[in-house]
């Protein structure tokens, strides 16, 4: 295999005609008629009309793959294609430079319509080195023969053993069938920048508009919203290197994709769903955002923090998580209700403040930005392992509500929404959403803002002289809570057991009734709730459940079963504490039914693991033991957003 | 932040507060004897004096006997977590700059499990009076020692004494960035506890007021010596700091006039170990608060609030084709 490798080395490839390309004839046959034909005569070549595709750039941290990615996914959102763009990050700052581990970058995945998940496999991949290429291959996530744009500079690399790996990994790449595409991007960006660290990116950015049929004006337009706060040289210089792979592009390959796009009806927004969050937090109305670092909830608090100030709120950066909390409670108290934003590990050490909150009937809203767990588990990876925590993680009896987001515009609206119930109801909300979501960006209906989302004013007037704080309504549990500065209101909140005039409990009879109407509580929200819709049929084979950010996947999936014919149908929850009435009667209308779910269940092996001992994943958990039918379950925690064909593999395996 | 200040002019008018508007229909549960009781009594005093509005002022405890004291006091009372009562009261000033806020917490409370927020705490210099009630030992939980239990106090969990020597609350404060006031009282003195407690008071920032408090059910002769013997007290004094009454003078006769401005030497005060210093040890009023450098220039209007999500919307917004192309980069 090596010499094969040496030859095409030897004959200094741009773009095409290598000899090697010969011997990958065999592999491009697979590929539709017309795609990659013998080389063109002409430079004039016919774009390839597609539906979709997945595009993936990918390079050592710190060299500007996630920028290129974003950008171009926004570059083509501004066509008019749909899109959805996932992350791809490296858990440190600065891992190690070519290795396999650090690959950084996006993924983009265009289609004609839109489009609600990252897909499965990519058709091309641009990466800046083999190592990073490889991290993509081995974690298979890419086609059959994908196209693969490579910088060719490490083939003369003067240490040999870089040139070897390079080698190695193209000649172990072209005999897989992938299709190879060796680019002097190194030799290309050097006449405009000195450090191509910097700069190859847009380089790509370029090859990629040219290679998509995007106009390049739009591109222009995008780099230089991109590098809006630098200064002009570095906006020209970045724009010259759009230009130099643009035209490099069109001169040097024969790859050229036309997508169908059609430009929204109404105005759109593209955002990942943590700037969706943090959006959603300014039009919420609330006013003090409490947080500690930690991933991947941070980046929420970055834009917030940039653009709290301007309508007069905070983002108080506490001492820890613990404090971050119980700030959020003490602004809650004494004014309008706040916001807490974490993740997994965070979650865990808010959860005693938590349980003040539900004993003392403060309003407050907890993001969780799940990651993976337990522990430090994977901090930048996505996983849905905290429904179970969020539900039932404090101690003793703390009835809250928890609610997911499944999609990037819920992102903004979940946090409205669950402002109004926390100062409504004196309740926690807890908003789950997950790292696929929060590094996520798909445009969505731009919102128009309403003043109802906003909280009124908080009251400073008097209250009666013989009313109690806690004088709750036999009926629902609710009541009106006292805000400091109000005359006639003065009492002691306490995290102890306590009567209708905040008194410490020492009777039995008064812990209960306290207990019993913060229980009563969510009985009356959950009274508010419509059942979710079905997505497919309303009864059939088999019905699909999921939450959170699995929607989108989870729907492609059953669309392309039902396009087989197959009589599958899925239920998506957006309330999972409490859960909406007529659930149980949709579950009933369906042969089997089974979660999908980004977390942990076992899986029955016929040896260790049988229905006694079995795990079920946390939604299953929840639903079984809420409506006694035997739900099955089927999860992944890889770290990466499951993808439609996996599900769709799934259910059909369920069918069979 | 924006909350209605001109309620609490328009309130003041017509009223006139006793000792009694701040005391609760419940009467203190805290053992006779108890140290706490005198705190009590000179917060319920610096109240009448200061004339503040029960519905104006939040009392902020955590757990412990020390933290029981909102329960006693006619006014808004949070007794919240066991060491989490600074971060609750910040979040309450950094909204309500126009509430008056008390922290009321004890040496396990503040030194122990809330010690990473208390340090933090100082570091805010949120306009705040905070009375640590330092009696050695955990008392709610029953003899414990607390991490400014002196070495060899044999208690319930060290029965073969304390291994560890005490934490000092006044050297740790005054050594954290941004510390703006540290003060020791006696639950024994009640005058000059009083009059610390109402510098305190006014002092804008992060008051922090030490008392030594005697628990007779856990440490009954903790302090005997310093009680018996008023030569091992110092009485820091001086025109910036505490002045006597001529009794207190003629009784503390070890006195030092020492300038609350002057931190080096507040430090050593903080340090000795033979003698009990009570007074005002540090001050420093241009420290900013956290709240005020915070505040927001503009109140969050819908209005404003409006413009600002449709500013941010423009820079992501993608426009239909019958609609002006607006390309980002505007």
């Amino acid at each position: 295999m090596k010499p094969q490798v040496r030859a095409e080395a030897e004959t200094k490839p741009v773009g095409k005609k290598s000899p090697a390309k010969a011997d990958k004839k065999k592999a491009q046959t697979r590929k539709p008629a017309g795609k990659k034909k013998a080389p063109p005569a002409s430079r004039r070549r016919l774009a390839e009309a597609v539906t979709e595709h997945i595009v993936e750039i990918v390079s050592d941290s710190g060299e500007g793959a996630q920028r290129c990615g974003q950008s171009f996914g926004s570059i083509a959102a501004r066509t008019g294609l749909g899109i959805w763009t996932v992350e791809i990050i490296p858990a440190e700052i600065q891992p190690p430079a070519r290795s396999v581990a650090g690959a950084s970058g996006n993924r983009v995945r265009l289609a004609s319509r839109r489009i609600m998940n990252g897909g499965d496999e990519a058709d091309l991949v641009v990466a800046f080195n083999e190592q990073v290429l490889l991290s993509r291959v081995r974690a298979n996530e890419l086609k059959p023969g994908c196209i693969i744009l490579l910088e060719s500079k490490w083939r003369d690399d003067p240490d040999p053993a870089i040139a070897q790996s390079y080698a190695e990994v193209t000649a172990e790449l072209t005999a897989a069938g992938y299709r190879l595409h060796e680019i002097p991007m190194e030799e290309e960006c050097v006449r405009f920048v000195p450090d191509t660290r910097r700069g190859k990116n847009m380089f790509a950015l370029g090859m990629l508009c040219n290679i998509y049929s995007l106009d390049l004006a739009l591109a222009q337009a995008q780099v230089r919203f991109a590098f809006r706060k630098k200064d002009e040289k570095i906006i020209d210089i970045n724009l010259e290197l759009l230009d130099a792979g643009y035209q490099w592009a069109d001169a040097n390959l024969d790859l050229k994709f036309a997508i169908k796009a059609a430009r929204p009806r109404d105005p759109q927004i593209v955002v990942n769903g943590n700037t969706a969050l943090a959006l959603g937090v300014v039009g919420s109305g609330m006013e003090v955002c409490a947080m500690y670092p930690i991933t991947p909830a941070t980046s929420a608090s970055h834009y917030l923090s940039d653009i709290f100030e301007k309508v007069g709120c905070v983002v108080h950066q506490a001492e820890d998580e613990i404090s971050a909390c119980a700030f959020a409670i003490g602004a809650s108290y004494a004014g309008k209700c706040a916001v807490t934003i974490t993740s997994g590990p965070g979650l865990s050490l808010k959860q005693e403040g938590i349980g003040l909150a539900v004993m003392a009937e403060i309003p407050l809203v907890v993001v969780d930005v799940q990651r993976g767990g337990p522990s430090t588990g994977q901090p930048t990876k996505a996983e849905q392992g905290d429904l179970l925590a969020a539900c039932f993680g404090g101690h003793g009896d703390a009835p809250k509500i928890i609610m997911a987001a499944a999609t990037i515009e819920d992102c903004f609206y979940s946090v409205i929404t669950a402002r109004k119930i926390a100062e409504t109801f004196n309740m926690v909300v807890v908003v789950l959403t997950d790292a696929s979501l929060a590094t996520a960006q798909q445009p969505f209906p731009r919102p128009r803002f309403r003043e109802d989302w906003l909280a009124p004013p908080i009251d400073q007037s008097a209250v009666p002289e013989d009313a109690k704080p806690y004088d709750w309504d036999p009926r629902t549990g609710m009541i009106e809570r006292f805000i400091p500065g109000q005359p006639n209101g003065m009492h002691c909140l306490t995290g102890l057991a306590h009567d209708r005039a905040s008194r410490v409990a020492y009777d039995p009879e008064v812990n209960e009734e306290g207990i019993r109407n913060r229980s009563l509580k969510l009985a009356a929200f959950q009274r508010t709730l419509k059942t979710p819709p079905v997505h497919g049929g309303d009864e059939g084979d088999l019905l699909l459940v999921g939450w959170g950010s699995t929607k989108g996947a989870i729907e492609e999936a059953v669309d392309r079963l039902r396009a087989e014919g197959k009589a599958v149908s899925s239920l998506h929850l957006k309330f999972l504490q409490p859960m909406a009435s007529g659930i149980k009667e949709v579950l009933q209308r369906f042969d089997r039914v089974m979660t999908i779910e980004n977390n942990w269940c076992d899986m029955p092996d016929g040896d260790l693991i049988d229905e006694y001992n079995r795990r079920y994943s946390s939604l299953a958990w929840l639903l079984r033991a809420r409506h006694l039918i035997d739900i099955d379950c089927w999860g992944e925690t890889r770290g990466q957003p499951i993808k439609p064909g996996r599900i769709a593999e799934i259910a059909r395996g369920k069918l069979s | 932040m924006h909350a209605p200040r001109t309620e609490c002019l328009l309130n003041l008018i017509d009223q006139e507060y006793a000792i009694r508007d701040y005391q609760s229909d419940i009467p203190p549960r805290w053992c006779t004897g108890c140290g706490d009781n005198a705190i009590l009594t000179a917060i319920q005093r610096l109240c009448r004096d200061e004339q503040l509005p029960p519905e104006k002022t939040v009392f902020v405890s955590g757990i412990g006997c020390s933290s029981r004291l909102p329960h006693y006091m006619n006014a808004y009372g949070f007794h919240g977590l066991h060491g989490r009562a600074f971060p609750v009261a910040e979040g309450i000033k950094m909204r309500r700059p126009d509430l008056h806020v008390f922290v009321t917490t004890g040496d396990g409370d503040c030194c122990s499990i809330g010690a990473a927020h208390w340090i933090h705490a100082i570091r805010y210099n949120m306009d705040m009076t905070v009375l640590m009630h330092d009696n050695q030992i955990y008392g709610l939980t029953k003899m414990q020692a607390s991490p400014t239990s002196p070495r060899g106090l044999r208690s319930n969990t060290t029965p073969r004494g304390a291994y560890l020597e005490p934490l000092n609350p006044l050297t740790v404060t005054l050594g954290v960035p941004n510390v703006s006031f540290v003060a020791q009282a006696a639950d024994w003195i009640p005058e000059t506890l009083f009059d610390i407690v109402s510098q305190a008071y006014r002092h804008k920032g992060f008051s922090f007021v030490r008392v030594l408090q005697r628990c007779p059910e856990f440490m009954p002769h903790r302090f005997d010596a310093f009680v018996q013997d008023p030569s091992l007290t110092r009485l820091l004094v001086h025109q910036k700091g505490l002045t006597l009454t001529p009794d207190t003078s003629r009784t503390y006769r070890n006195q030092e006039i020492h300038d609350p401005g002057d931190l080096n030497r507040a430090r050593e005060i903080a340090s000795l170990t033979e003698e009990v210093p009570v007074g005002i040890l540090y001050r420093n009023s241009e420290v900013p608060c956290y709240e005020d450098l915070r505040e927001g220039e503009r109140p969050n209007t819908p209005g404003l609030i409006r413009t600002v999500l449709d500013e941010e919307f423009d820079k992501f917004t993608i426009w239909p084709e019958d609609q002006p192309d607006q390309p980002a980069a505007s």
